[in-house]
């Protein structure tokens, strides 16, 4: 290997890492908030891409009926277990899916833009997350742990199954935001790696700036700290959950949009992608957003060395890099009972 | 349930394929019972053990490669059997080895990620085959006659269903059992009776992972080809389901959920696409549903609600005569049992306990009494060797605590009872009981899925019983723990604690809870507990009861020993009367 192809895998390393990044950083946050560790975040990478990869091909997406079924159970969800709040529920489950709909059918035949493409596609993927909260997880909110990831896994097979039937069974690509390349000594860099990187730096700027400066984040800080306690000092605790399920959404979707055009993306392909997320996510321990990040990109880098060196073990490397972490922390922090 | 039932009904069901079934349903049988020991298997690692795994169908795999690689080989299918086995329980500890001693959801999460792993590396190695995997796998063979079609191949699949669950009842009911049963709901309370925690998590793990080895090897010689496919995530998060599903509470359940998906696996896998219109996996959509609303509107799975519209009587124990368990010699009354000398313990910048000096002489009762906050409990925790002091040492029998196990201060007597009564909640009163005993057995869990252990059971649980009876609740013997009053499992404790045959015991709040009379009661037991040789030391709240039994008092307040001596002294001293009463003016 020379230092062109080296670099070529580390710039392809630092892209897919960003990716994880973000994904990592929306599996901490879950967990946190809500002790859910969520396995159908890939899904939401998966579905996001796919309606992107739809309306930049000029068609209707699937997943439109996806929000308008999720709402409906999300609305009948609520109704059974809230006796307070319905105009808001409906506002929420009902009337937002309605206007997206709407709004995309009637766009979805002209040629829209990247841009627009990319902000219907998110708006269609976000709210998908509070729904599935509101339908599986609320209920089981003071479940344990284990029962949670039981449901998480069962939220994935659903959904998986959901995209089967609402994108079929071929893969899709996308055309990317940008398709300029720069060259940077030896290096070529392309506009699109610019762009994942330059989004994924903005929404964890923005995700500082959420937590550290507005009311929301800091209940949803207060909430991951002490849920009991944050119930006492009036944080409701199932806000707390939907709000942390939208950024969790809002992640995936926009990873999604991100990734199709890089890659052709299945109505499976969501599941690996996320389990990578959680790779690093797990190496910051569930709990550290900087080495969860950090982590993200070291996973990044050892999966595109790998599939250069190993193409065939890939995966194996990759997710077998937690095994050493996992002894470490056994080491380090023996198990405490729940 | 009368006992012969269950038997009769598996000879039956082992009739079957002597009626005119079509091979159709046989097939979706065979392939139910190979899903059920695996299931059988996550009753114990999740049901029983309260852990998780996603990597069931890697042992799995494990197990089947490893017949499928020495059968082709020109080995006989029955020497692939231990084979297969060693294969699946090495593999389990060797993923144990790294894992259990995580906190919870770490097990689940590492087992999706080796499930990915080694599905990826059977699928890429020569020497697996690849993704085409190993075929050429020789049928079983019974005096001759190879087995052949589904029809066959019936009775050793369910014959290994009927042997998993015989072991895993055997397990269960058993000294490792129990150690087993404890890591879901009273694992503090085991690790202070002397189980092993983490041998017993590797116990459930390697157990389970040996069944999933059996199974693949069931698989492996009935499918005559092994690939990666149905040793990959998909299919382990299937056999959870199934217990999930079922109930992970007990084996039925696990039968009764591998039973319905594995037939609804296949009707949906051949109605759905007919609905829809294209081929797909599209059952994972009604699977998924599914898992949902158990967990939501059924947490203890179908079994329990079935089972629930035939109510059972509760099932008795039988208690025989039996040996007693030998005793431990008592140490003389004049020597000290319990030394805290110089003790401290702070918490950041507030110090909890500070310079205290404490004794427990043998055939002893020792109050800890004082205000709200005066450190009583942390005392407490610092003696039971819980906690470790800042500064200070506790002795018990001249040794340091401080350099003993949970499990070493057991075996050397030192017994306690919890404040936040810690009882395993779906185990029976007396075999709560009974895990006080631990360490005065020593049969292994081989012996005990084996039942060689009965005679040492017998002597236990006749141990259990006796205790039990000293506390005065042998009638409740058989009921679950969970059920008794609060102020009754505090007792239960005691009668657990009672088991080790305890040079101390060390009771925190024992009386919480109680009536009148049973204080009373227990105030005697105590008593006759000194009598007989053990030495006792409670903290307490309640005034009245340890005035009129403690020999000595020993009053904490803020941190520090505030007065010391016999009842009479201590109600008359005037810095006890202060604390407690406010300043006298």
């Amino acid at each position: 290997m020379d230092a062109t192809i080296a670099l070529i895998l580390l710039q392809d390393g630092v892209v897919n890492g960003a990716i994880y990044a973000l994904l990592a950083l929306s599996l901490v946050l879950v967990f946190a908030v809500t002790r859910v560790i969520l396995i159908p975040q890939g899904e939401f990478v998966a579905i996001g891409a796919l309606t992107f990869a739809a309306l930049d091909a000029g068609k209707t997406p699937g997943s439109l009926w996806l929000l308008a079924g999720l709402g409906a159970a999300a609305f009948l969800s609520g109704l059974w277990q809230e006796r307070q709040g319905l105009l808001w529920l409906a506002l929420e489950t009902l009337a937002w899916p309605a206007a997206v709909v709407g709004l995309t059918l009637a766009l979805a035949s002209r040629k829209l833009g990247v841009a627009v493409e990319a902000a219907l596609s998110v708006a269609i993927v976000t709210p998908m997350a509070p729904y599935l909260y509101r339908v599986v997880f609320q209920p089981l909110a003071e479940r344990s742990v284990l029962i949670l990831l039981v449901a998480s896994i069962g939220a994935h097979l659903a959904l998986t199954g959901l995209g089967l039937v609402f994108f079929g069974p071929e893969g899709y690509r996308a055309e990317g935001f940008s398709d300029a390349t720069f060259t940077l000594g030896a290096m070529t860099i392309s506009g699109q790696a610019l762009w994942i990187i330059g989004m994924a730096a903005a929404v964890m700027a923005g995700l500082a700036l959420f937590f550290g400066h507005t009311l929301a984040g800091k209940a949803l800080r207060a909430t991951a700290v002490n849920r009991l306690g944050a119930r006492l000092v009036g944080i409701a605790t199932s806000l707390s959950g939907r709000i942390a399920f939208a950024l969790a959404g809002f992640i995936g979707a926009l990873s999604g949009v991100l990734i199709v055009p890089l890659t052709t993306v299945y109505y499976d392909t969501g599941f690996l992608t996320g389990l990578k997320g959680f790779v690093a996510a797990i190496i910051g321990g569930l709990v550290s957003y900087p080495l969860a990040a950090a982590a993200a990109i070291v996973v990044g880098c050892v999966e595109s060395f790998a599939s250069f060196y190993a193409s065939a073990f890939k995966e194996v490397i990759v997710f077998t890099v937690i095994i050493p972490v996992l002894l470490w922390r056994s080491l380090v922090s023996p198990a405490e009972e729940e | 349930m009368p006992r012969w039932l269950p038997v009769l009904l598996f000879a039956a069901w082992l009739c079957a394929p002597l009626l005119p079934v079509p091979n159709f349903w046989l097939t979706l049988a065979d392939y139910a019972g190979i899903a059920a020991i695996v299931a059988v298997g996550l009753v114990v690692l999740t049901g029983y053990g309260g852990m998780t795994s996603f990597g069931q169908a890697t042992f799995m795999g494990f197990g089947a490669y490893a017949t499928a690689l020495l059968t082709t080989h020109g080995f006989s299918p029955w020497l692939g059997l231990p084979a297969a086995l060693v294969a699946a329980g090495l593999g389990a500890a060797a993923m144990g080895a790294i894992t259990l001693r995580l906190s919870g959801h770490y097990l689940p999460l590492a087992s999706i990620a080796w499930s990915i792993s080694l599905y990826y590396v059977f699928a890429n190695l020569d020497w697996f085959g690849r993704n085409d995997g190993i075929g050429g796998i020789p049928p079983l063979a019974v005096i001759g006659n190879p087995l052949l079609d589904s029809r066959a191949y019936f009775v050793p699949v369910w014959v290994a269903v009927g042997v998993s669950v015989v072991l895993t009842h055997n397990l269960l009911d058993s000294r490792a059992g129990r150690a087993i049963r404890s890591l879901s709901g009273g694992a503090d309370a085991a690790a202070s009776f002397g189980v092993g925690l983490t041998g017993a998590k590797m116990l459930a793990f390697v157990y389970a992972g040996v069944l999933a080895g059996l199974a693949g090897w069931l698989y492996a010689h009935m499918q005559r080809s092994v690939n990666p496919t149905p040793f990959g995530l998909v299919a382990s998060i299937e056999y959870l389901m199934m217990a999930v599903v079922g109930g992970a509470g007990s084996v039925w359940g696990a039968l009764l959920g591998a039973g319905l998906v594995t037939v609804a696996n296949d009707r949906l896998q051949t109605w759905l696409p007919l609905l829809l219109g294209t081929a797909g996996s599209y059952e994972t959509i009604v699977f998924g549903a599914l898992l949902v609303l158990v967990l939501q509107r059924a947490p203890d799975g179908l079994w329990p609600l079935l089972r629930g519209l035939a109510p059972t009587p509760v099932r008795r124990r039988a208690v025989g005569e039996a040996p007693p368990l030998p005793g431990r010699i008592m140490p003389d009354s004049d020597r000290a049992v319990l030394e805290a000398s110089g003790l401290r313990k702070s918490f950041g910048g507030l110090v909890a306990v500070d310079r205290l000096e404490l004794v427990l002489g043998a055939r002893e009762i020792v109050g800890l009494i004082g205000p709200n906050g005066a450190g009583k409990s942390t005392t407490f925790n610092l003696l039971t060797g819980v906690t470790r002091p800042s500064a200070g040492s506790v002795r018990f029998l001249g040794h340091d605590l401080d350099r003993v196990t949970p499990q070493g201060a057991a075996r050397l007597g030192l017994a306690r009872s919890f404040q936040h009564v810690k009882l395993v909640p779906g185990m029976s009163v007396i075999e709560n009981v009974a895990i006080g005993a631990h360490l005065r057995g020593r049969a292994s869990s081989l012996a005990a899925l084996l039942r060689l252990d009965r005679a040492e059971e017998a002597r236990l649980f006749a141990e259990a019983a006796r205790q039990l009876a000293r506390v005065g609740l042998l009638e409740h013997a058989d009921r679950p723990a969970d059920s008794l009053a609060l102020g009754q499992q505090r007792v239960v404790e005691i009668a657990r604690a009672l088991c080790l045959d305890p040079v101390a015991l060390l009771l925190d709040e024992p009386a919480a809870g109680l009536r009148h009379a049973e204080k009373l009661a227990l105030a005697e037991l105590l008593r006759r507990l000194r009598d007989e040789g053990h030495s006792v030391l409670l903290v307490e709240h309640d005034m009245d009861f340890v005035m009129g039994l403690a020999d000595r008092l020993v009053v904490m307040d803020f941190g520090t020993k505030l007065a010391e001596g016999r009842p009479a002294e201590v109600r008359a001293n005037p810095a006890v009367i202060e604390s407690y009463l406010g300043a006298v003016v």
